[in-house]
């Protein structure tokens, strides 16, 4: 069980946790504390029924700071699951951003053409502005948005990563 | 059937006496009064009025920690909540088991800046194993019985439950302790018998063999330091034990190497140091067992028994680990080990012992024997020598006196010693030793301590009088914070800043104050006279033991350095310079 390699790796982590006050503060608070760091995190209830929401962590450190991490989480009373979907099989992960970009002339055309090429769609759009709505992968998020910048690039609203394991199974 | 409804207070009460509570440590206030006037109106649940909620905290650990059951706290909203957290902190850090009931301004005007409004939870968050803030009296009984699940079981720590005024006074309807089931929080408590099968196979090859015990030992109960000693017997193993282990195999083992650590024995680190496989049983490589990490046993085979998952992997990677209850595991091990008959390495085990051997007679205790000024490892010895044969309890606080007393006194058995281990909070062992002494009023009860540490919460001098706690503070009076001098006269040239005691009081005349006995003893020949004399009174008593201000506590491993480059005496301190790394470690 010895941990060799001290490379450092960004895991994407689902905690399913209870749905009750105090429960992200007690996750926020876990990683401020200890000093990990958090890529970006998503948080909504996904079972009514069962009162449980679910928590999506991206996060990097060596092996043995992801091992401590998902102990550290599972330590947490309101948790029921911990699951790196990053080791445990393969997954998928979707961002969605909606970027603001204002301008005139060339610019807001080449925007355009951009958005097309990338398939982000037109929200909303003045004569000086679009708002695009773009789903992907955190990488090709960054990508549009790096090529955003130079036409106009105001504001970006980005939700955080949803992840899930491929197949049948359940979390 | 419909129980008659109770208001929130009734509940509580009722929860208590359900969970087997029979002692709370407290202090009232606004917030708290609906459960104080149920208190006022029964006699089965007995209240100890602290004189600061901090020595409440202390009290209800050292009275967990001596009997092994959930210790019991009830504060006030706001400041008495905000007072509590150290106590809160020590006891997460060692894990003692405790649940804390706060008070707090009624559900309507929280997070309106309320009088006496503190975010209760949101501070103790980080400081406790789990906390509730309870909205309804109808989740009142369950969450109560939750707690104390969550603060005894799994790896032990404290629990903090909020409870808004209005849910005091409110009528709810009680769920009995046998209906409360969690969902999701499910210690392990077997050990994973292919692993325990691996790890024996692993035991049975040592030939430089360490077990390596801490506080889990303490944690799972007596029976898990019977088995920890037979494991030893069975095997022939040398044994150490962490600070807070200590008691997990008895002092007068032979197989007992002494305190492993910054300050710990010198044939406990070098055993650690040249191990072939260490079994670590109940502990957590902390860095003050560790040393320096990289130079941390680095031919050592190690495996972990824990049963708290993010203990393993955490300070040092391990080579197997098994998560579960030391006691199980232990348990499961010897069984293993007696089935397939194994044996341990007799030659290779002879010649480590002889090894050994070698260490010890460096005598790394020793220290001046002289009868010009009281050493305070002599006071301690004596101390020792003249209470193994009573039932006694010993408390510390923290400091050179702390060090002394875990090398010094010989703990036979399990829950015999209380110490803040994880936090180090001065303060600790007078209220811990109040708690103690509750517990079991007939025992001798010591606070080792040191006359800065004892300051920290003296008053509680006063609840031990008002309850006629036969409570013995044995100070150790060097007049400086001695290990604060010591790490200034190590690291700092004997610049000695701000860690002389000034202005002490008489604490013989401060004892009389309190309307408790105060001794002293001044010279080498009156040392037994005033241990027998207090052990003679059944008073609270002060004694003020007048120690050479000069002395070092040794065995040391500097900060940042390894178990082979320990400081064993004065004469090690100019060959030895502390590393640049190490200064900025604590
Ligand atoms: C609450 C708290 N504050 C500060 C410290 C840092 N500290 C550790 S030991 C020590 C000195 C203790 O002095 P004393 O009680 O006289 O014990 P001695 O070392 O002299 O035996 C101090 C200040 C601490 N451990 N706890
Ligand atoms: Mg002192």
């Amino acid at each position: 069980m010895t941990v060799q390699t001290d490379a450092i790796k960004r895991h994407t982590i689902a905690v399913l946790v209870d749905n009750e006050s105090g429960v992200l503060a007690r996750v926020i608070g876990l990683f401020s504390g200890r000093g990990y760091n958090i890529e970006s995190l998503t948080v909504a209830e996904v079972d009514p029924h069962e009162n449980l929401s679910r928590i999506t962590i991206v996060t990097s450190g060596t092996p043995m700071v992801i091992e401590q991490i998902k102990a550290q989480l599972r330590r947490l009373v309101p948790v029921h699951k911990v699951r790196d979907l990053t080791v445990e099989g393969p997954s998928v992960a979707r961002e969605l951003a909606l970027v603001k970009v204002a301008g005139v002339g060339e610019k807001r055309v080449e925007a355009l053409r951009i958005a097309d090429i990338f398939r982000a769609r037109v929200l909303d759009s003045t004569n000086e502005s679009f708002v695009f709505e773009i789903v992907g992968s955190t990488e090709k998020l960054d990508a549009f948005i790096n090529l955003m910048e130079p036409l106009g690039l105001v504001d970006v609203s980005r939700t955080g990563v949803a992840a899930i394991a491929r197949g049948a199974n359940p979390l | 059937m419909p129980t008659q409804p109770l208001n929130g207070a009734e509940i509580i009460l009722k929860a208590l006496a359900d969970q087997g509570v029979e002692v709370i440590f407290g202090y009232p206030g606004g917030a708290v009064l609906p459960i104080y006037d149920e208190i006022f109106k029964q006699n089965r649940l007995r209240h100890i009025l602290v004189r600061h909620e901090q020595a409440a905290v202390h009290a209800a650990e050292g009275y967990a920690r001596s009997t092994g059951k959930v210790g019991c706290v009830l504060v006030t909203s706001g400041p008495g909540a905000t007072n509590a957290v150290t106590g809160l902190t020590d006891a997460l850090m060692d894990s003692i088991p405790l649940v804390c009931l706060t008070g707090q301004v009624p559900t309507h005007l929280i997070g309106n800046d309320a009088f006496q409004e503190a975010d209760t939870t949101g501070i103790t968050r980080p400081c406790t194993k789990h906390n509730y803030l309870v909205k309804d009296v109808d989740s009142l009984a369950r969450t109560i019985h939750e707690a104390f699940h969550v603060a005894r079981s799994g790896r032990p720590g404290p629990v903090v439950i909020d409870l808004p005024k209005d849910v005091l006074v409110g009528r709810g309807e009680y769920v009995p302790a046998a209906k409360v089931r969690h969902k999701s929080y499910k210690p392990q408590v077997k050990g994973d018998i292919k692993l325990i099968e691996t790890a024996v196979e692993m035991i049975a090859g040592a030939k430089k063999p360490i077990l390596y015990g801490g506080g889990g030992i303490i944690n799972a109960g007596p029976a898990a330091s019977q088995l920890m000693t037979q494991f030893a017997h069975l095997t022939g193993f040398p044994v150490t034990l962490t600070l807070m282990g200590l008691g997990g195999v008895p002092g007068s083992d032979p197989q007992f190497l002494g305190m492993v650590g910054m300050h710990g024995t010198y044939e406990a680190n070098l055993a650690m140091h040249d191990s072939d496989v260490m079994v670590c049983i109940g502990a957590r490589f902390d860095d003050r067992v560790t040393g320096r990490i990289n130079a941390f046993a680095p031919n050592a085979k190690k495996i972990h028994i824990d049963i708290d998952p993010s203990s393993i992997n955490k300070n040092v990677a391990v080579d197997l680990a098994i998560v579960g209850d030391v006691a199980h595991v232990l348990e499961d091990m010897m069984k293993v080990w007696k089935a397939r008959q194994y044996r341990p390495d007799e030659r290779a085990l002879r010649a480590w012992w002889a090894q050994i051997d070698k260490w010890r007679a460096r005598e790394c205790l020793r220290y001046e024997k002289t009868n010009k000024v009281i050493k305070p490892q002599y006071a301690i010895q004596r101390l020792y020598e003249l209470t193994k044969d009573r039932d006694t309890y010993i408390t510390t606080e923290v400091g050179q006196h702390q060090m002394w007393a875990a090398q010094f006194y010989k703990f036979e058995k399990p829950n015999r010693l209380m110490t803040s281990g994880g936090l180090g909070t001065m303060g600790y062992g007078l209220p811990a030793a109040m708690g103690v002494q509750v517990a079991h009023p007939d025992a001798l009860v010591v606070d080792i301590s040191g006359e800065a540490s004892v300051m920290m919460n003296i008053q509680e001098m006063s609840t031990l009088c008002q309850y006629k706690l036969p409570v013995k503070v044995f100070i150790l009076n060097n007049q400086y914070m001695g290990m604060v001098r010591q790490w200034q006269e190590l690291l700092y040239n004997g610049r000695y800043s701000e860690s002389y005691t000034a202005a002490l009081p008489d604490f013989v005349k401060l004892a009389e104050a309190f309307g408790a006995v105060g001794l002293r003893a001044e010279k080498v020949g009156e040392v037994d006279e005033v241990i027998k004399e207090m052990m003679a009174l059944d008073r609270t008593v002060i004694v003020d033991i007048r120690v050479d201000p000069a002395e070092n506590c040794f065995p040391m491993i500097p900060s940042g350095a390894a178990h082979n480059e320990m400081l064993l005496g004065p004469e090690d301190e100019a060959d030895k310079p502390i590393s640049e790394d190490g200064m900025v470690l604590v």
